[in-house]
């Protein structure tokens, strides 16, 4: 099978600090591919050199074969318009409505008219469940709600590639169901590729098709999400079954507990 | 003690590289707003939009300090010209006091910290609520689409509302002198245009004016751009766009002033 | 419906302030008289002191503005001032018009007037008006007035 995303031998660093060392993944057409790992293992990073928003230091990343950072900036942008992305908290325009938002990449790259765009935006914000809230400022929306309209924005225009920043984070169990029922059905609708990232194991081990997992700046684990639950890494595991003490440890390093409450020194 | 003066040394080094690096970074982000404003020209209904935020919002702010500034001008000036019996020369007072210095300064001072600030918190919370990458993700250049007309919309609706203040200043002079006091009407206002040259007072006050108004509108689109997305960093960034704006207004009308009002 | 009432406020908006810059530049300034003085002719003439006179400072006759200084330079063979000054073209003044620096009031500035003659022929651009009165400097007239009271009390 072709893949869509390759990233091959990346590293890159904030400044001296290296977040990624030697990445390698491989991101089949079609497929919805999850990248998981604890909050500052890299993954946002990740997503960001996927979509040229960031060089990395050493390596290459590649989209539908171009090698992205060495795109001009109209190559690049041309690259994005084939490329919807989930943010964390939805991002939304906050001075534009629901309808608006997602009409924004329409307005802005096509010259369609207004009534072609009214139906399509109709549509997408159908495919979420929001065609009735179409009005409502991004401040009147719900949590959930604001999450829906912003994937309806990422898919406004039929992405070949969609990225999701952490869709879950803040949501309740019901808005989160529904949130990953979405992306699930929408990948095999729009026959797009997606790439998850996450620290929300459960919800995610339902949904995709193949899971990275990362720690410190690299891949420690990779496979079905059937392997992940039965891995027995040890970090893996912790992960996965949210247990409070493994691999990564409870307490943050430092000195020992007893010279901090200053009992070793009065023994000494 | 060596020590410590290599550390403070450090420290000032650190400071100045900071503010160097600083300052290129604002006159490249100045540079390409100017570079790519053709979207605020072309789409002028995202200008137009922001005239109404920076200028039309700020109506009220100018329109009753310009009213207050120009009736106290009155009442000071008439106190004092009375004594030298020449009451009726209030009427320049306030007129050049307002078109030269008073109506460009003060109403830049009130756009800095009423649209300015407005301009850095709504640019820093887009950048905090990755609005900004967003858009670069969608392939859509956020120095254009945003930056561009905030800049432009300041930057027409400054003179604007500089004029108003002078105009609205002048009327207040007015109220005070004739209306309450009784200074002889046609003398008010024949002296006053005798003494109020256009070139010299008038165009003058409103280059003045569009030079604040660039200097105000690009500090604080600056500021909201680098501003660190928290909201320690946004409230910050708004405060720095007040002070660091205000200097700037005070700074350059010592300039522009040297300049245009000497040798004559 | 938003975008109208946007579009109305920014339009009151724009319309009020350049109403507001035709106040200040017609009621508050000169511009009235500055943009009427479209159509004028250029006339020089030579004084030996010219005070305080600035550029721009009006040109008067009977009282009435009827142009502006435009231009003052010193005339280094004749070691004189050069005046030069853009008259009205409505307004037209014979050959022989003296002209003079008086002050407005005792310590008001300084204007020129011209005082018409009698000649039949009327000045034409850049012509020069032969018959000047510098200004009067008020230090040369107070000692002027010692030496006189002084020359009384001499013969007394």
């Amino acid at each position: 099978m072709e893949n869509l995303v390759e990233i091959k031998d990346v590293s890159f660093a904030y400044d001296v600090r290296p977040v990624l060392t030697g990445i390698n993944m491989t991101v089949p057409r079609g497929r919805l591919v999850s990248i998981m790992g604890l909050s500052g293992c890299g993954k946002t990073t990740l997503l960001r050199l996927i979509g040229g928003s960031l060089r990395p230091h050493k390596g290459a990343v590649r989209v539908a074969g171009r090698v992205i950072h060495e795109l001009t900036q109209d190559e690049l942008y041309e690259m994005r318009r084939k490329m919807g992305m989930l943010f964390q908290f939805g991002a939304l325009f906050t001075d534009l409505s629901a309808f608006d938002n997602v009409a924004f990449q329409m307005r802005e790259h096509t010259g369609l008219p207004e009534s072609m765009i009214h139906d399509l935006v109709t549509m997408k914000l159908h495919a979420v469940g929001l065609r009735g809230a179409q009005h409502l400022m991004p401040s009147e929306l719900s949590g959930g709600m604001a999450r829906r309209v912003a994937l309806a924005r990422a898919i406004a225009l039929d992405p070949m590639l969609i990225l999701y920043d952490e869709p879950f984070t803040g949501l309740d169990p019901i808005s989160m169901g529904v949130i990953s029922d979405l992306i699930r059905h929408l990948n095999e609708a729009l026959g797009a590729t997606s790439i998850v990232v996450t620290h929300d194991v459960q919800e995610t081990l339902k949904i995709v098709d193949y899971v990275y997992f990362m720690s410190q700046g690299v891949v420690v684990t990779q496979g079905t999400p059937d392997e992940i639950r039965r891995s027995e890494t040890p970090f893996v595991h912790q992960f996965v079954w949210g247990e409070m003490d493994g691999p990564m440890p409870f307490h943050y390093p430092g000195s020992t507990y007893a010279r901090d409450l200053a009992l070793e020194a009065a023994h000494a | 003690m060596p020590e410590r003066i290599v550390h403070n040394l450090r420290g000032i080094g650190h400071q100045v590289v900071n503010g160097v690096w600083r300052l290129g970074y604002a006159s490249r982000f100045f540079l390409l707003t100017l570079l790519r404003s053709a979207t605020s020209f072309r789409r002028f209904r995202l200008t137009t939009k922001e005239i109404y935020f920076a200028g039309v919002l700020s109506l009220i702010i100018i329109i009753v300090s310009g009213l207050f500034v120009g009736m106290v001008l009155g009442l000071q000036g008439y106190e004092t010209l009375q004594k030298y019996g020449s009451s009726e020369a209030v009427g320049t007072l306030v007129a050049l006091s307002l078109t030269r210095e008073l109506g460009p300064v003060v109403a830049a001072l009130l756009f800095a910290s009423r649209a300015g600030s407005a301009m850095t918190a709504e640019i820093g919370l887009m950048k905090a609520t990755e609005q900004i990458s967003a858009m670069e993700m969608m392939a859509v250049d956020p120095i254009a689409r945003v930056i561009g007309p905030r800049f432009w919309g300041g930057v027409i609706s400054m003179p604007l509302l500089a004029a108003m203040f002078s105009a609205v200043g002048v009327f207040g002079g007015y109220l005070i002198t004739v209306v309450l006091i009784g200074v002889d009407e046609g003398a008010f206002w024949s002296q006053m245009q005798s003494a109020v040259d256009f070139r010299q007072d008038i165009v003058n006050g409103v280059i003045k004016s569009v030079v604040f108004g660039v200097a105000v509108t690009a500090i604080a689109l600056f500021e909201g751009y680098d501003a660190p997305p928290t909201a320690e960093g946004v409230s910050g960034a708004t405060t720095r766009t007040v002070v660091t704006s205000s200097l700037a207004i005070l700074g350059l009308d010592f300039v522009l002033t040297a300049f245009m009002f000497t040798g004559v | 419906m938003q975008r109208t009432f946007l579009d109305l406020w920014v339009g009151i908006f724009v319309a009020a302030g350049i109403a507001a810059l035709l106040v200040l530049a017609l009621k508050v300034g000169n511009a009235s008289t500055t943009f009427n003085v479209g159509e004028t002719y250029r006339v020089l003439a030579e004084f030996d002191n010219i005070g305080g006179l600035k550029v721009r400072a009006p040109v008067k006759s009977a009282g009435v503005v009827v142009g502006r200084v435009d231009e003052i330079h010193f005339e280094n063979q004749r070691f004189v001032a050069r005046v030069a000054m853009k008259v009205d073209k409505r307004y037209q003044f014979p050959k022989d018009t003296s002209v003079s620096i008086l002050t407005s009031g005792l310590l008001g500035e300084q204007y020129i007037a011209l005082e018409a003659g009698g000649d039949s022929a009327m000045l034409k651009d850049g012509e020069m008006l032969k018959i000047t009165q510098s200004a009067v400097v008020l230090e040369k007239l107070i000692g002027q007035f010692l030496y006189n009271k002084a020359a009384e009390g001499g013969t007394k």
